[in-house]
């Protein structure tokens, strides 16, 4: 089954909607949530994981749009700044998925792959060059 | 055998043969000690890893009218000014002015010393505020105005350590999470943090310090500096391996280069979560082979490269001096270690990719005769070990 990753922004009036109830009753959508900023009155933001037929997904989105919903599949939650990275290697032991990892394991130099990222925030609060950062 | 000044001559003529400290182990492997000897006339080392004990000097010129600067500030970063009137002394540990430390503990330690570095080399403007109880020759009492590197008569790097031949392996042997200057450390052992440039790292290269000295032209974040000096901590006599590579912490060098000439990606501002601030700096040192036992020393592999396993949570801070065991380089850099019947994660503050680059560009200007070699003033102490402070009753 497909599952894509996406990045949702709400715009303030929309946080009230049960969106993911409806993405999953009626569109048949598997729903995993990696992260969310959703405060009242406020805008918020949702990082996660959807399975279903091409054609459920598609459908679902639309229907996501439709109350002035960003979606974002290339965006991701957790921002990794290659130039600001020195590759010192010390995220790697503590990222679960290998989100951040080595490509060559001589050179040793690092690289983040954002399919792989859960948004656990570990590398966030533990880079020590501010390499990794959070979008929300 | 070879002289500096033959090799010097070489490089001028664009005829030396240069290799990285990576290359040269397999160029050795294949053609012999003696050919390679004969062929190789210097080996580039590099460094660029996390590391205390470095600040520098800034001079930022008179004010109208003048004043005799006591207390500043760099973005609110205190800067020690008990120097002269305009000059000052930046520390890369100093903390922001009304930083939380650790009072919310783990503190996040953002911004420092370090990191005004890092913005001066980035041609970044930062703040200068400082006070004075003024003079007569000196009359101004406050001044607050922002400036760039370029504005500074000299902004000159001094750092008093660097370059540590050979370090800890941090872990955790305790029931709690620690946060070391080695970065956070899990309980019970399950994670640990080596930092080294390992078979790059320019003193494990030149191990009893045949070539490099007092004096040494080095390679530092781009700019061409020297060795001042032996480094603070400067503590040869340790337990050595057959190789004669120390077997913990061993040498380090005072270092010392133009900030006006470095490039930012290799003068990095470091926050330690749980710590505190520091700065990283790329080195890179070059090894005139002069002759055979002087390759025989870089050829060092990271699997001869043997570091001490200290546990942070007890033994290092009370100073007790135990090591819990020995890893070599190449199982740390595997990623995965297994250590007293354990299955520990490895991970690294010291960024072997990027000594690695800084090995290239050394390798590159020397080839292009843009960097020639020194010979050092004066050798460095090679007998000397490091004393604890002592806390006396009375004097
Ligand atoms: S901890 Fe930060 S600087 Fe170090 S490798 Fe990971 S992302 Fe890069
Ligand atoms: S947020 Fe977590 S999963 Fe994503 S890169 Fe950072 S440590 Fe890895």
């Amino acid at each position: 089954m497909p599952t894509r990753k996406l990045l949702l922004y709400f715009s303030k009036c929309e946080t009230e909607k049960p969106i993911v109830y409806r993405l999953v009753k009626d569109y048949n959508l598997m729903i995993n949530i990696f992260r969310a900023k959703v405060t009242p009155d406020e805008e918020g933001y949702l990082v996660l994981d959807v399975a279903g037929t091409d054609e459920d997904i598609n459908n679902g989105l639309e229907y996501v749009k439709s109350f002035g919903v960003t979606v974002n599949e290339t965006l991701k939650g957790v921002r990794w700044d290659s130039v600001k990275c020195t590759s010192c290697g010390n995220c790697i032991p503590r990222c679960p998925t290998g989100a951040l990892y080595y490509p060559d394991k001589h050179a040793l130099k690092v690289d983040f792959d954002p399919t792989q990222c859960i948004e656990c925030l570990n590398c966030i609060k533990n880079c020590p060059f501010d390499a990794c950062r959070s979008l929300f | 055998m070879k002289t500096y000044e033959e090799i010097n001559e070489k490089i001028a003529a664009g005829k030396a043969v240069v290799l990285t400290a990576d290359e040269i182990i397999d160029y050795v492997d294949k053609n012999g000690l003696e050919t390679a000897a004969k062929e190789v006339d210097v080996v580039t080392t590099a460094t660029f890893g996390p590391m205390c004990s470095s600040g520098c000097f800034l001079n930022f010129g008179h004010s109208k009218p003048k004043m005799r600067i006591t207390e500043a500030w760099l973005d609110d970063v205190p800067a020690y000014a008990g120097v002269a009137a305009v000059d000052v002394y930046l520390g890369a540990t100093q903390l922001r002015y009304n930083d939380p430390a650790n009072l919310y503990h783990p503190g996040e330690f953002r911004f420092g010393g370090g990191h005004v570095m890092e913005k001066l080399v980035a041609g970044k403007k930062i703040q200068l505020f400082g006070l004075s109880y003024g003079t007569d020759d000196y009359p101004r009492r406050e001044i607050r105005t922002w400036i760039d590197i370029n504005d500074l008569n000299q902004a000159i790097m001094v750092n008093p350590r660097n370059c540590y031949q050979n370090y800890n392996v941090a872990v955790n042997c305790s029931e709690k999470e620690i946060y070391t200057y080695l970065g956070y450390l899990k309980p019970g052992m399950k994670n640990l943090t080596y930092c080294s440039a390992t078979q790059l790292s320019p003193l494990l290269n030149d191990p009893f310090y045949m070539t490099i000295g007092i004096g040494t032209r080095i390679w530092i974040a781009g700019a061409h500096g020297h060795v001042y000096a032996e480094g603070t901590q400067h503590a040869p006599s340790c337990k050595r391996g057959e190789n004669d590579v120390p077997m913990g912490g061993s040498g380090t060098l005072a270092l010392t280069g133009d900030m006006k000439r470095m490039q930012p990606e290799f003068v990095r501002g470091v926050s330690l979560r749980g710590y505190g601030v520091s700065l990283a700096v790329g080195v890179g040192i070059p090894i005139p082979i002069l002759n055979e036992a002087i390759l025989k020393y870089t050829t060092v592999r990271d699997r001869e490269i043997l570091a001490p396993v200290v546990d942070y949570a007890t033994d290092y801070p009370e100073a007790t001096g135990k090591v819990l065991g020995y890893l070599n380089y190449e199982e740390l850099k595997s990623g995965e270690v297994t250590f007293m019947d354990k299955e520990v994660k490895a991970g690294s503050l010291s960024s072997y990719a990027g000594a690695l680059e800084i090995a290239e560009i050394l390798k590159a200007e020397i080839n292009d005769g843009r960097f020639l070699l020194s010979s050092p003033m004066a050798p460095l102490v090679r007998e000397q070990s490091m004393k604890p402070l002592v806390i006396r009753e009375n004097k």
